[in-house]
């Protein structure tokens, strides 16, 4: 079939049969929310939809109904991610494997409704697994191998699969259809509340008050607080192997963490993530042809942050040029160079990096864009310092 | 312990770092960390409730001829002290006892 992002993650929703679907309307999130209202009048998802009045008692109607055992989906973006956030902060606690799409939008202000990655990658370090697409089929793959991900017994953390607003929520694209019992028979028995439930036969408290300054709260805090991470930990090796097993039974191969293209003999690379990456694969190839040994990274796992295979990646090259499509404003540069400067902390050698933003606020990252990035970075190779981001769309 | 309807759920069936869950019921009195406490002068009291109807922690009890409160309730917040129109309710400094 041929359709846009968004509504290849509302088939990637149906096939995984959730229990009790919420959602409320945000551009560029909106047509994803009337495909799952459809999906459900026409009897395709056959699920509870809650029509609540705003993205707090979205995810607050998901947090119970989980804990009453339901398979559950949202999605959201912008502002409402921001109204959101309260619930959001609990829900890894908490331990529900919500499954959450975010159609990536710049942050307010300027008032804008536009596609960006500043509303995700704010909320990055609260505690959800968080993945970006390439493509409308990643979306619709990754959405259910995301319930695979998060029912994972050594995880059950809420995930969010991100796509680019107005990239890949409305752009047309060819994409499978998997077939339904084969993707029943990948997810198998669902179980979403053995653990912490809202259960008259298993009667219990869920999240009493737990910390202060005396007795065992503190350190019952900090078990709960390792257990998060530890369980992010596991999810680098579930990850993985859910991906494996996606290629296995329907023969479509997503790197899961980190992809390496034409990274073999290249002295340098460009570092992308999302749906940028397909004309920086362009940008990349037209180098080669002039004889640039030019690579590209593209990171799908921002959460958990794929350290080791990262440093794997970047072990093979001399320089890098990261592609930010959101801001650190305390940074003066891209989140994940942010990140990346990090993880090339473990790098034997020092390299240099250089951060690029652009593709805000609805802006397009072309190759010439990318053309700029790789000749920067070849530059920065060669020993030329830049100490400033480099800002991709100031000048068109 | 409070008697509890059903047998509580076997916390060992989860692993212990999950999800902050309590099976036991623990009373914690909300008037355990009063600073002051509120003293009705019954004889000013006129039993016209308006303490009941302000306290948010609804610790205020009928008696025959007044009203007071519940001291395992209260939290000391003055707020009944404040409105009572007959001035009848003093907050009192909570000793160390």
């Amino acid at each position: 079939m041929v359709c846009d992002g968004n509504e290849a993650a509302a088939w990637g929703v149906a096939l995984s049969r959730p229990d009790v679907v919420a959602v409320y309307p945000i551009t560029p999130q909106s047509s994803l929310a009337e495909y799952i209202s459809q999906f459900v009048a026409d009897g395709i998802i056959q699920a509870d939809l809650m029509d609540v009045e705003g993205e707090h008692s979205v995810l607050s109607v998901l947090h119970g109904a989980c804990l009453a055992g339901a398979r559950t989906f949202t999605a959201t973006c912008g502002q409402g991610l921001a109204f959101m956030f309260e619930p959001y902060f609990r829900t890894p606690p908490l331990r529900l494997p919500i499954v959450m799409s975010i159609v990536t939008r710049d942050g307010i202000t300027p008032q804008c409704v536009w596609g960006g990655q500043q509303d995700a990658m704010t909320v990055r370090e609260v505690g959800w697994v968080h993945m970006y697409c390439e493509t409308a089929q990643e979306v619709l793959d990754t959405i259910v191998m995301a319930y695979k991900i998060a029912e994972h017994r050594d995880i059950m953390l809420p995930v969010n699969v991100n796509h680019d607003g107005n990239y890949l929520s409305y752009g047309v694209e060819k994409v499978v259809l998997p077939d339904q019992e084969e993707v029943d028979d990948f997810l198998g028995e669902k179980n979403i509340n053995w653990h912490v439930a809202l259960d008259p036969e298993r009667p219990m408290s869920v999240d009493p008050l737990t910390g202060g300054a005396e007795g065992s709260g503190p350190a019952l805090f900090v078990r709960y607080r390792k257990g998060s991470c530890k369980a992010m930990q596991n999810a680098l090796r579930v990850i993985q192997e859910v991906h494996e097993e996606w290629e296995k039974r329907f023969g479509r191969s997503y790197a899961p963490l980190v992809e390496e293209y034409r990274l073999e003999d290249a002295k340098y690379a460009i570092v992308t993530i999302g749906s940028m990456t397909g004309a920086g694969k362009d940008a990349v190839d037209l180098a080669r042809e002039s004889g640039e040994k030019v690579g590209l990274i593209k990171i799908k796992t921002v959460r958990p942050f794929p350290v080791q295979t990262l440093r794997q990646a970047l072990s093979k090259v001399k320089a890098i040029g990261v592609v930010d499509r959101s801001v650190s404003f305390g940074w003066n540069c891209g989140p994940m160079y942010q990140e990346l400067l990090s993880t090339l902390y473990l790098l034997d050698e020092r390299i240099p990096a250089i951060s690029f933003i652009g593709g805000l606020a609805g802006a397009d990252i072309r190759i010439e864009h990318f053309n700029r990035a790789i000749e920067t970075t070849a530059k920065a190779l060669r020993g030329e310092e830049f100490s400033e981001p480099i800002w991709l769309n100031e000048k068109d | 312990m409070r008697r509890q309807a059903r047998e509580p759920f076997d916390e060992s069936t989860i692993p212990n770092d999950l999800c902050p869950i309590a099976t036991e019921r623990i009373d914690l009195k909300t008037g355990d960390w009063r600073a002051e406490r509120p003293v009705v002068d019954r004889d000013k009291c006129v039993k016209c409730a308006t303490c009941w109807l302000y306290c948010p922690t609804q610790c205020i009890q009928e008696k025959p001829t007044w009203f007071e409160a519940n001291l395992e309730i209260c939290k000391g917040c003055g707020i009944c002290a404040d409105e009572c129109p007959h001035h009848a309710i003093m907050m009192v400094e909570e000793t160390e006892e």
